[in-house]
């Protein structure tokens, strides 16, 4: 009934993602908010283009872009001694390309937040942009960091597209919740895909729920 | 809180870590066309209690498979419902050898019970139906495969054409983007039926919720279904290849209306 590796092939994708994405996030997010170069815009409009893009586009051309043909895909192959299409490592890197804006928008919103005078004082008094960092600016981006979490883990459990067209729905290996899913109503057991539909909203919910909670109460505590 | 951190941090690794352990010790994957996903399910089952062995099996359009597999997808088996795309695997060398036919698929119409009144005599009865509901002002459908890269899509629309309603259904047609999907499309609401293979209506998961027709096999050309070896293919994935062209093997996809070649 239940397909637990497909729960375990979509957690290992999630917590992988959001582990991997989250420092780059931090680090593009505060570039963004902060630093002033020219063609800034094309790197925000590039971060957010994953999230209009359908995935039937991305997954097309990531595909071409990971195939042995491809100078990507030459190149993995020629280092690992495998492609990177149709495996885990595959719509790994799928999913955090299309996971960029999730990662890194809300991050940069918070850093933009924070009062331009905050971080001069903290400068002024002996603070060096390392240690502003770490005890002025991330405290105070934490919620951001929280919803970053949230949003990329909870997108990543529900990617379908993207997934199905790098990673084939191998099982155990490419085969995510939400696939597994789609492949059981495709044999006409609406039970299995009930259940796991369920689960995979259960999984979503609480993970929003809790780290939306967590950012409410910083919220309190600070406001 | 720290320790709880920890704890967390343990499970995430633990978590992560098998991943390349699990695919080195996994049961071979073997792509199948979708009018395959009941027979070979059970052919499968009853594969490993005989040899102990278990298979990943994944269920598809034999079009996208033999694309995939030329991209390099980890097959070790594949089972197409058009020898077409075995052979031209072949050619290119992504494939052992031609392989062999180990089924022919038959076309059938199916729907959901009393949509229509079924008559043996003219298969496409329910067809001619759904079309005059259409041009009344009705809103119908019918389902079929998609004919791009779906064999049974392409028989499907051979069969329209053979009755002179490939043109006339075209704004009824709604495609799946496999048989199954067809087959599932074709029991919905909104619509009257579809054409799809003969194998997906014999199985008991469909059985009490539709009936079918069998389609007359001249009104297509056959559905010759190849099976062959990939280059990646292990033991146990030719074991299986020989077991389902012994009796067993063959005669699972005989219960599941397929013709099984001598």
């Amino acid at each position: 009934m239940m397909d637990w590796a497909a729960l375990s092939v979509s957690l290992r994708l999630a917590v992988l993602t959001c582990l991997i994405l989250l420092p780059l996030g931090i680090w593009a997010g505060r570039a963004l908010a902060y630093a002033r170069f020219k063609g800034r815009g094309f790197f925000e409009a590039l971060v957010a283009l994953p999230l209009v893009l359908p995935p039937t586009v991305l997954g097309f051309y990531l595909l071409m872009a990971f195939s042995r043909d491809a100078p990507l895909g030459a190149f993995w192959a020629s280092v690992f001694g495998s492609g990177l299409n149709f495996t885990f490592t595959g719509i790994l890197l799928a999913s955090l390309v299309a996971n960029l804006p999730f990662a890194i928008q809300p991050i940069q919103r918070a850093f933009e937040n924070i009062p331009a005078n905050l971080r001069e004082a903290a400068w002024c008094s002996g603070l060096s942009p390392w240690q502003t960092l770490w005890r002025i600016e991330l405290p105070l981006v934490w919620p951001g960091l929280l919803s970053a979490f949230a949003l990329t883990f909870a997108h990543t459990l529900g990617e379908f597209g993207v997934v199905l067209m790098v990673g084939g729905s191998i099982d155990a290996e490419t085969r995510t919740l939400a696939i597994a899913i789609y492949d059981r109503m495709q044999a006409f057991d609406e039970a299995a895909a009930a259940l796991m539909s369920a689960v995979l909203l259960s999984v979503s919910f609480i993970t929003i729920g809790v780290v939306y909670g967590l950012a409410g109460r910083r919220r309190r505590v600070h406001g | 809180m720290r320790g709880l951190v920890t704890a967390s941090c343990l499970w995430l690794v633990t978590l992560c870590l098998p991943a390349s352990v699990q695919a080195q010790s996994a049961p071979p994957v073997v792509a199948a066309a979708s009018d395959l996903q009941f027979a070979l399910t059970e052919a499968a089952e009853r594969f490993e209690q005989q040899s102990g062995h278990a298979l990943r099996l994944n269920f598809g359009s034999s079009g996208n498979f033999r694309r995939q597999i030329a991209q390099g997808a980890p097959f070790e088996l594949y089972l197409s419902a058009d020898e077409s795309y075995v052979l031209a695997l072949h050619q290119e060398g992504h494939v052992q050898d031609e392989g062999v036919i180990y089924a022919i698929g038959r076309l059938a119409w199916l729907q959901s019970p009393g949509t229509a009144e079924l008559d043996e005599d003219n298969p496409l009865a329910a067809v001619e139906q759904a079309l005059a509901a259409h041009q009344a002002g009705e809103r119908q459908r019918i389902a079929l495969a998609n004919p791009e890269h779906a064999p049974y899509g392409v028989a499907a629309k051979e069969v329209l054409e053979h009755a002179g309603l490939w043109e006339a259904t075209a704004d009824l047609h709604i495609l799946g983007e496999n048989v199954s999907q067809a087959a599932q499309y074709a029991l919905s609401d909104d619509v009257s039926g579809g054409l799809v293979a003969y194998s997906l209506a014999l199985a008991p998961a469909l059985e009490a919720r539709s009936e079918h027709l069998l389609i007359p096999e001249s009104w297509h050309n056959p559905l010759r279904q190849r099976m062959v070896l990939t280059n990646q293919a292990g033991e146990v994935a030719e074991q299986f290849y020989q077991w389902l062209q012994q009796d067993t093997g063959r005669a699972i996809l005989s219960d599941y209306g397929f013709v099984v070649p001598q």
